[in-house]
């Protein structure tokens, strides 16, 4: 009997010798998209596979992946699982969620799909090739998941229109089409490595712990089928970083570069998700603080003593980022909390508990900086005064957040952070060290950039005025707002028989909802 | 290698439950911490597991690669044969 | 340092540019030291508009609301205009203020430093 072949040797032979040589067209055409960024590529079979899954395996594996995630989900509808939550407030985390992440697992799939297509190795192509079906499958499971929740809450009801129009959205939609309007070589640099390997652990890992804590099964249900494929991606890129560091010396600086900008660009989307994990989790288990000393300060500093051995250095300005941990999902907060009114989602002030544990969890800035301001917004509630801001934000050219940052490492953590740079003529305004870098970069590719708030103002965007321009997005009236008092609070209550309302069973709620 | 920390997290969920065990007994150095809904191992250097002995726990013949339904997540390089699974830092 | 593209020279279209917003320019203005307002706010704006319909009337429209703003002592304000330090004249327009499209401008208020000296 033949002797059973290793792994390794099983997994080339299923993967290597699947290319051939083009001969009526030049392998250059072919591959149109590998050598134009610059990238020394000498020997593609030198590429090592993160992981030695074969397609065979790969697919046993998802479909079994999707059986449990489906069984949860089944079962979280037949019993009405939403009742179980902490809070309602806490949709509101998944409200962000799909109209912020999941088109961008869409955005992942499609621009994996062109790197399996353009890559010439064979090892890189089938690895890409399976993240985008990964990608899709993400999309997928979580439009799923979460269309069990719009039957019962507002504003998840067009995500993927609202990703390409939204202001707040057009902060994760403008760093995807960075990445997807790079080469091949920097999208995958900027995705799977910038991204994946050092920040994705921040969105799914605390958070969906989060959504276990708060009573989400079917939540954490997808988040963490998600995040088992994430692990595979993750390995990708560093392997593909490790990759091209081996092929050529000249790609050192520009994979540098890379990783710079990536980092700078996916920590900025990252600010949402510092608010979701701080202040939309009724209970958290962790601070976005304890989750950025764990999962980027220790878990990149000993990745980068890795790479050291290439030329490879911590990105530029992570210093800043880690300072910033201490201030970032307030300034987002409150920036959200000003403009309640132009989203599709509810906010609203912590109460007394909360405050409590944010001053546990960050007490060199909350009581200093962040309470006073809540208490200032409580007493004009109070009031009848509800602040909001009656205008609209000056965005970053590049992350296209609200200029909201701080110059927080210059000591001066209450003075907003302005850059700026000239480029034919015109002047652009960033909110950072790091979004000027890259703005200055690059700047014909920045000047093209798509910002809601002068977009309004062009005359772009369904009408001047702010119901005009909501119903331009498919926001609804009653998706928006303080969440006291919303359409969701009061199906809330309804469900837990709180209130005399019309609606006295979940069921009655739902049809209600269908039926608005 | 260097003694640079590395991590594996796995869902909290029955099918885990060998490779749990597993990275239990096979790295006793290893930090355990429990979160809601996950369970994350820490160690300097290197942690892993070996087919003996997750099949041992779960009692039936086991494909380390079974590992990928409950992995949330890793961080180090993978060293991974038919015979064990290994995360180190190099 | 350009764009790589993969053919020919990567196109420039200036998507700002002032003659897009309808005879206005934008003008960005933030009050330093009350970030409780979250960022400084951008305003499409006749160029020929005089200064002082800044702090008669578009300011208040939107930072009104704020507790301090009706303690504003706008002749001690100091202001700056692209990062210096600046005077305006209040009865000349923003063109002859040297206030150009997208220009930033900022304003300090001695003695107010946002919500009881917090900087909200
Ligand atoms: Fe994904
Ligand atoms: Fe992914
Ligand atoms: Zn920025």
């Amino acid at each position: 009997m033949a002797k059973k072949l290793n792994m390794r040797k099983r997994y080339e032979l299923l993967t290597r010798g699947l290319g051939w040589e083009p001969t009526y067209q030049s392998k250059e055409k072919v591959f149109s998209n590998e050598s134009y960024e610059g990238i020394k590529i000498t020997d593609w079979s030198k590429w090592e596979d993160p992981f030695r899954l074969t397609i065979d395996a790969y697919w046993k594996y998802q479909a079994e992946k999707d059986k449990k995630l489906y069984a949860v989900m089944d079962s979280f509808a037949q019993n009405n699982a939403h009742l179980n939550l902490a809070d309602a407030t806490y949709v509101n985390a998944l409200k962000l969620f799909i109209q912020g992440v999941t088109p961008l697992e869409y955005q992942a799939h499609r621009g994996f799909a062109r790197l399996a297509r353009q890559f010439s190795g064979e090892g890189a192509q089938i690895a890409c090739q399976m993240q985008s079906l990964d990608e899709l499958r993400h999309t997928q499971t979580q439009i799923h998941t979460i269309s069990h929740y719009n039957k019962h809450f507002n504003g998840m009801h067009d995500p993927f229109h609202m990703h390409d129009r939204v202001w707040y959205l057009s902060v994760p939609k403008s760093y995807f089409d960075d990445a997807k309007s790079a080469g091949p070589f920097e999208f995958i640099t900027s995705v799977s490595f910038a991204f994946e390997y050092l920040l994705t652990n921040l969105l799914f890992v605390p958070f969906m712990s989060g959504a276990a804590f708060n009573g989400d099964m079917a939540t954490v249900t997808f988040g963490f089928s998600a995040q088992s494929d994430e692990s595979r991606h993750m390995t990708l890129g560093l392997e593909l970083i490790k990759f091209l560091l081996e092929q050529h010396e000249d790609n050192i600086p520009i994979v540098q570069g890379w990783i710079d900008k990536h980092f700078w660009r996916a920590y900025r989307v990252l600010a949402l998700v510092s608010a979701m994990q701080d202040y939309m989790l009724p209970e958290s288990p962790m601070s976005w603080k304890e989750a950025w000393e764990i999962y980027f300060v220790e878990n990149a500093g000993a990745l980068f003593n890795d790479l050291a051995r290439y030329g490879l250095r911590m990105p530029k300005y992570h210093e800043q980022a880690t300072a910033e941990a201490e201030h970032l999902s307030h300034q987002v907060w409150g920036t959200l909390y000003n403009y309640a009114h132009a989203a599709s989602m509810h906010f609203w002030l912590p109460d007394e508990k909360k405050m409590d544990w944010l001053s546990e969890k960050y007490p060199n800035t909350f009581d200093k900086y962040y309470r006073p301001r809540y208490e200032m917004w409580a007493q004009m509630a109070k009031e009848g005064k509800r602040f909001q801001n009656g205008g609209l934000p000056q965005l970053c050219q590049v992350c296209q957040v609200p200029m909201l940052f701080t110059e927080v490492s210059k000591d001066d953590p209450m003075q907003i952070s302005y850059r700026s740079s000239e480029f034919n003529g015109e002047k652009f305004h960033t909110c950072s060290d790091g979004c000027k870098d890259i703005f200055d970069h690059e700047p014909e590719k920045y000047v093209h950039a798509w910002l809601p708030v002068h977009q309004i103002f062009q005359g772009n965007c369904g009408g001047a005025a702010i119901p005009d321009i909501l119903n331009w997005y498919h926001f609804k009236p009653e998706d928006g707002g303080d969440y006291a008092g919303s359409a969701d609070e009061t199906r809330w209550k309804a469900m837990h028989g709180e209130t005399t309302g019309a609606a006295s069973s979940d069921t009655e709620s739902a049809e209600e909802k269908a039926a608005a | 290698m260097s003694d640079g920390k590395v991590f594996m997290i796995f869902q909290d969920t029955a099918d885990a439950r060998p490779f749990i065990e597993a990275l239990t007994q096979e790295n006793p150095a290893a930090t355990i911490i429990h979160q809601p809904g996950m369970i994350r191992f820490e160690a300097m250097g290197e942690i892993g597991i070996t087919r003996a002995v997750v099949e041992e726990l779960a009692g039936r013949d086991v494909d380390l690669q079974e590992l990928h339904l409950t992995l949330i997540s890793l961080s180090g390089n993978i060293d991974e044969d038919d015979d064990y699974f290994r995360i180190t830092r190099h | 340092m350009t764009v790589k593209a993969i053919h020919g020279e990567y196109p420039v279209v200036m998507m700002d540019s002032v003659d897009r917003f309808h005879g206005n320019q934008l003008v960005y203005i933030g009050w330093d030291y009350h970030t409780s307002i979250s960022t400084a706010n951008a305003y499409p704006l006749p160029p020929d508009m005089p200064f002082a319909a800044l702090t008669g009337a578009v300011l208040p429209s939107v930072l009104g609301p704020h507790p301090e703003f009706p303690l504003i002592e706008w002749d001690k304000v100091e202001w700056m205009l692209d990062g210096k330090l600046f005077h305006p004249n209040m009865g000349l327009s923003l063109k002859d203020n040297g206030i150009g499209h997208k220009s930033l401008i900022r304003f300090r208020t001695p003695g107010l430093k946002g919500y009881n000296n917090t900087g909200n």
